[in-house]
């Protein structure tokens, strides 16, 4: 579903903007660097087919009703995640300016929803992997279907990101979500229908068409780098607040043990000296501000923290700490080939 | 109507108002767009219970419909049509947020209805700026001001391509949609086999026109890149149109100008 600009705040939207203009900017360097001068025609003509294709509706087989094409996970089978990125913002544009279809502050926002995670994470995350090259048609169609959906539901919950962040709706998180994510769900597994019938009507009929992605991406494993930031800023920053707010496995044991939720100050003095190079060292404890983290008493009846728990802090840690472990397995890595090259 | 046919009647209605000659086609579409997404963001600004403080601004959208004279109906069928999304959440808040704050009389009015109020206004206020933006200034002006302001050029190129051929798709589309309802038992939808090879059909289309148009582009000299025939200039008029504007929502969003209004009519009845 399109986010609306009545639902935003200036500070949200605008930092989707931001977003999804790094995105765009970094998607049309791409498709420039290809050099095809077939892509400008075609990319306008499938952008066309896709705005025409919404309009068109078919029923969904073993239910009464019916749905319509998305879009997004079809642009980037194929003309690959960059092209595919292009033409559902200017889809999106198209509909934002004419039929006031999401506003013009939402379109940041809608670019990202319906254009970066399909592109950039569905697509090269889920599809690619599973079907790989040249997969048959079963297994094409379990790909497609899987990326719709996981498409789709990450559309979902970050429009329910957006629309608490932005504080206009009194609708509550978890309520929003779960409307958005069932009904969803539902779109997921239509959307990846339609794809599928129309990529496995496309490779029956000149299967050649759909090379034209393939020879514009080459195996490239920096290909990856984009979706798997992405993933992982999205992980680290915004899925952390969904963590639960309950004792993990090992900590409901020690608790039923040894009676307390944290075990007594260690007394061996190596033990006691590590302990305090750690406390020292660490700068955001239990992902929280040193302040907050003191630990507590266990209680029996504790009344349960707020879920999901939108945290600030919590984003640094996941973002810091993220970029720290990359940092720090691209050093091991750089040292192991520079060990290679000099034997 | 169909879906499709009333989208297609929507965008040359709205493609055929920009070609006019009005006060407002005469400004430069980056002054247009400046000053839009400025009021957009001002409405979105104010706190969710501000309902009588957003009213000022509609003369934004009234004085520039006038200028463009964008006509009513076009407004109004935009306006029916626009976010039921932002409506059906927008909905959820009278139910959720219950805390009184109005008093009409004998009757109680919870805080959610008045954030209710306050998005039914924004919708209609930044529904009918994008209208007017758009009746005002065209698709291929605004394309020459995104690409002046700094927006790719694959992006501006692909915004050309895409409206001059949805019209040329979305037509075929409609053709095949009817001559399958002319044939089909009626109120029977389309089901997915037929679905995949009707508009697969269209799909391969899509491909081979794009082919054609690109050897035509190539026939007639095309070396790669696209230039956008660009014959706007920054004028004074356009400075004063911005400033003036931006101007008037700084004030309208500063001061509380009804309530203002409110209490000098109030004193000089007293």
């Amino acid at each position: 579903m399109h986010m609306a600009d009545a639902l935003l705040s200036p500070g949200t939207g605008v930092l989707m903007w931001v977003a999804s203009c790094a995105v765009m900017s970094v998607a049309a360097r791409r498709v420039q660097q290809r050099a095809d001068d077939r892509m400008m025609p075609l990319m306008g003509m499938l952008g066309a087919f896709v705005f025409a294709a919404q309009m068109v509706n078919f029923s969904i087989p073993g239910t009464g009703s019916s749905g319509h094409l998305g879009g997004g996970l079809l642009l980037a089978i194929l003309l690959g995640p960059h092209a595919a990125f292009v033409v559902v913002a200017s889809v999106l544009t198209v509909q934002a300016l004419f039929f006031a279809d999401g506003g013009l502050l939402a379109l940041g926002a809608n670019m990202f929803n319906l254009g970066v995670l399909p592109c950039y994470l569905a697509y090269p995350l889920v599809y690619r992997p599973l079907a790989g090259r040249s997969p048959g048609p079963r297994r094409a169609a379990f790909a497609t279907l899987l990326a719709a959906v996981l498409a789709l539901q990450l559309g979902a919950l970050a429009v329910v990101l957006q629309t608490v962040a932005s504080g206009i709706s009194s609708l509550p998180a978890s309520a929003f979500l779960g409307l958005m994510l069932p009904i969803h769900l539902a779109i997921g597994v239509v959307e990846g229908l339609a794809t599928a019938a129309l990529v496995g009507f496309l490779r029956r009929a000149r299967p050649e068409l759909l090379d034209i992605s393939a020879s514009g991406m080459a195996a490239d494993r920096r290909q990856l780098l984009l979706p798997l930031t992405l993933a992982a800023a999205l992980t680290g920053g915004v899925l952390s607040w969904f963590a639960s707010t309950q004792p993990d496995g090992l900590e409901w044991s020690v608790a039923r043990v040894a009676g307390t939720a944290l075990p007594a100050a260690p007394s061996q003095e190596l033990h006691a000296a590590l302990d305090g190079v750690q406390q020292r060292l660490a700068w955001l404890p239990d992902y929280a501000l040193a302040a907050a983290a003191a630990p507590e008493p266990a209680q029996e009846h504790a009344a349960p923290a707020a879920w999901p728990e939108v945290n600030a802090v919590t984003t640094v840690a996941g973002l810091v700490g993220g970029a720290a472990t990359f940092a720090l397995v691209m050093l091991i890595g750089l040292f192991l080939r520079r060990r290679r090259a000099r034997h | 109507m169909s879906r499709l046919a009333a989208a297609l009647q929507d965008l040359r209605a709205l493609d055929s108002l920009a070609l006019r000659e009005t006060a407002l086609a005469r400004r430069d579409p980056r002054a247009k767009l400046a000053v839009t997404l400025c009021f957009i963001v001002t409405v979105l600004s104010f706190g969710r219970y501000q309902v009588a403080a957003l009213l000022p601004l509609a003369l934004f959208p009234a004085v520039l419909s006038a200028q463009a004279q964008v006509p009513g109906r076009v407004l109004r069928r935009t306006l029916w049509l626009a976010s039921p999304f932002a409506l059906m959440v927008g909905l959820a808040n009278p139910w959720f947020d219950r805390t009184p704050m109005l008093a009409l009389g004998g009757i109680e009015l919870g805080a959610g209805w008045v954030s209710f109020g306050s998005i039914l206004l924004r919708v209609t206020l930044t529904v009918s700026a994008t209208v007017v933006l758009l009746g005002s200034t065209g698709m291929h002006a605004l394309c020459v001001g995104l690409s002046r302001l700094g927006v790719p050029r694959v992006f501006t190129a692909q915004l050309l391509f895409l409206q001059r051929y949805v019209h040329v798709l979305a037509e075929e589309a409609l053709r095949i949609s009817t001559a399958h309802r002319l044939r089909a038992a009626p109120g029977r939808r389309l089901p997915l086999s037929l679905y995949a090879s009707l508009m697969g059909q269209l799909l391969l289309r899509a491909f081979d026109r794009a082919a054609r148009v690109h050897q035509a582009m190539l026939a007639r000299g095309f070396d790669g890149e696209l230039r956008i025939v660009e014959d706007w200039r920054w004028q004074r008029a356009d400075t004063l149109f911005v400033g003036l504007w931006c101007g008037y929502f700084a004030l309208a969003r500063a001061v509380d100008l009804p309530l203002a209004l409110g209490r000098l009519i109030t004193n000089v009845w007293a």
